[in-house]
C-alpha cells in the first residue's frame, strides 16, 4: 500500500512537471528569428569592451542582447546588418533602451577597442563592440558555432564568417538566431516578444 | 497496334499527366516543417570513418508548404547543424516568409556554405507543374530528408 502511495506520488510530481514544461513551451512567442528549443544559457563572453572595461553578457541582463559577429573592415554584410540593427533600435522607440546590440570582431589583428568603438557609433552610439586575443575570440565563436576563415584578398586579407545575429532574452537564454538579410521590422517584433514575456 | 498507335497512347498520358500536375490543387500538409535530424551515434559512426551526409548543400523550400527548417539533434554530443550549434536534444526551428536564396556558413560542408533556396507558392499552372518537377527531381536525387520522429 505505501508502496503504491509512493509510486502514485511519483507518477504526480513527474506530470506536474511535465505540465509545467508544456505550459512554459507554450507560452513562448513566435519569433520571426530561428528559434533553439529548448533555449540553453548564452555562453557568457570574457572580452574587451569598446567602451571601455569588461565585456560580459551578465552585465545586461534585464534587456535583449542582440550579438552579432564580424569586423571592421567588412565591405558589406557587416555594414548591412548593424545598419539594420541601428534602424530597428530607432523603431523600438523607447523600448530600444531595453535593447543592447553587441558586435564581436573575427579580426583581432585589426580590429582594437578604439577602431571597433569608432566603426560601430558610426550606427549607433549605444552599440558596444567585443575583441580579445585570437585564443579568446576562436573560444566565443565555438561555444556559439560561429565560422570565420581569413582569406587573402589582394595585398591583405578578408575575413569570412557567419553572418546570423544571435538572439538572447533579458534571461540571458540564446533563443534564437535571425539569417542575415532579414528586415529590422523582424528584430522589432521579435525585441518586443522578448521583453513582454 | 502499329507504332503509331503506341505514339498517341504515349503522347495522350503525357498531356494528361501534364494538366493532372498543372491543375490539381497541391496537397494540404498537417506541417510546414522540413526536418532535418542528426540521428544518435552520429558522432561515432564519424570517429569510425564512417562519412555522414546528413544536411544537404542545398536545401529547396516553398512557401506556403514547407517553409519551416526544421534541425533536430537527436546525438549525445553538440552538433554543428548547418548554421547552427545544437546541443543534445535540441531543435532549431527556422521559419521563412521571403522568397529568396538564402546563404549560410557551414563547416559541415566542404564549401563551407550551404544555401536554402525559398520559393514562392507555386499558385500558377506553371507553378505547380514546376513545383511537381522538382519534388520528382527531388526524390530521385536527395536522399538526406530524416523522417520526423
Amino acid at each position: 500500500m505505501k508502496h503504491h502511495g509512493r509510486i502514485t506520488g511519483w507518477l504526480t510530481a513527474m506530470m506536474v512537471s511535465l505540465s509545467a514544461m508544456c505550459a512554459l513551451a507554450a507560452d513562448r512567442p513566435t519569433l520571426k528569428a530561428g528559434v533553439f528549443e529548448p533555449p540553453r544559457a548564452a555562453p557568457e563572453l570574457s572580452l574587451e569592451a569598446s567602451s571601455g572595461g569588461k565585456l560580459a553578457l551578465a552585465n545586461y541582463r534585464g534587456k535583449v542582447v542582440l550579438l552579432g559577429f564580424g569586423f571592421t573592415s567588412c565591405p558589406e554584410v557587416c555594414p548591412t546588418t548593424l545598419a539594420t540593427l541601428a534602424q530597428a533600435r530607432r523603431r523600438l522607440g523607447a523600448q530600444g533602451e531595453q535593447l543592447q546590440v553587441l558586435y564581436v570582431t573575427v579580426d583581432p589583428e585589426r580590429d582594437n577597442a578604439d577602431r571597433m568603438r569608432a566603426y560601430l557609433h558610426g550606427f549607433d552610439t549605444s552599440f558596444v563592440g567585443g575583441t580579445g586575443t585570437p585564443e579568446q575570440l576562436a573560444g566565443v565563436r565555438k561555444n556559439y558555432g560561429v565560422m570565420a576563415e581569413r582569406k587573402p584578398f589582394g595585398n591583405s586579407y578578408t575575413v569570412a564568417h557567419s553572418s546570423s545575429v544571435y538572439v538572447i532574452d533579458p534571461k540571458g537564454l540564446l533563443r534564437g538566431m535571425m539569417p542575415y538579410g532579414r528586415l529590422p521590422d523582424d528584430y522589432v517584433h521579435d525585441v518586443r516578444a522578448l521583453l513582454s514575456e | 497496334m502499329n507504332r503509331r498507335g503506341w505514339l498517341v497512347i504515349v503522347a495522350v498520358g503525357v498531356l494528361v499527366g501534364v494538366s493532372w500536375a498543372a491543375l490539381t490543387p497541391l496537397p494540404e500538409r498537417s506541417t510546414r516543417e522540413q526536418p532535418f535530424v542528426i540521428p544518435e551515434g552520429t558522432w561515432q559512426r564519424r570517429m569510425s570513418g564512417d562519412p555522414v551526409d546528413i544536411l544537404p548543400q542545398h536545401i529547396r523550400l516553398t512557401l506556403g508548404i514547407n517553409d519551416v527548417l526544421l534541425l533536430k539533434n537527436q546525438d549525445t554530443v553538440p552538433q554543428t547543424f548547418g548554421p547552427a550549434l545544437l546541443m543534445p536534444g535540441q531543435s532549431f526551428r527556422l521559419p521563412f516568409e521571403v522568397a529568396s536564396d538564402y546563404q549560410f556558413a557551414c563547416t559541415a560542408h566542404a564549401s563551407g556554405q550551404m544555401t536554402i533556396i525559398v520559393d514562392p507558392f507555386p499558385a500558377s499552372a506553371w507553378g505547380k507543374l514546376r513545383w511537381r518537377a522538382l519534388k520528382l527531381i527531388e526524390s530521385f536525387g536527395n536522399k538526406s530528408h530524416e523522417p520526423t520522429t
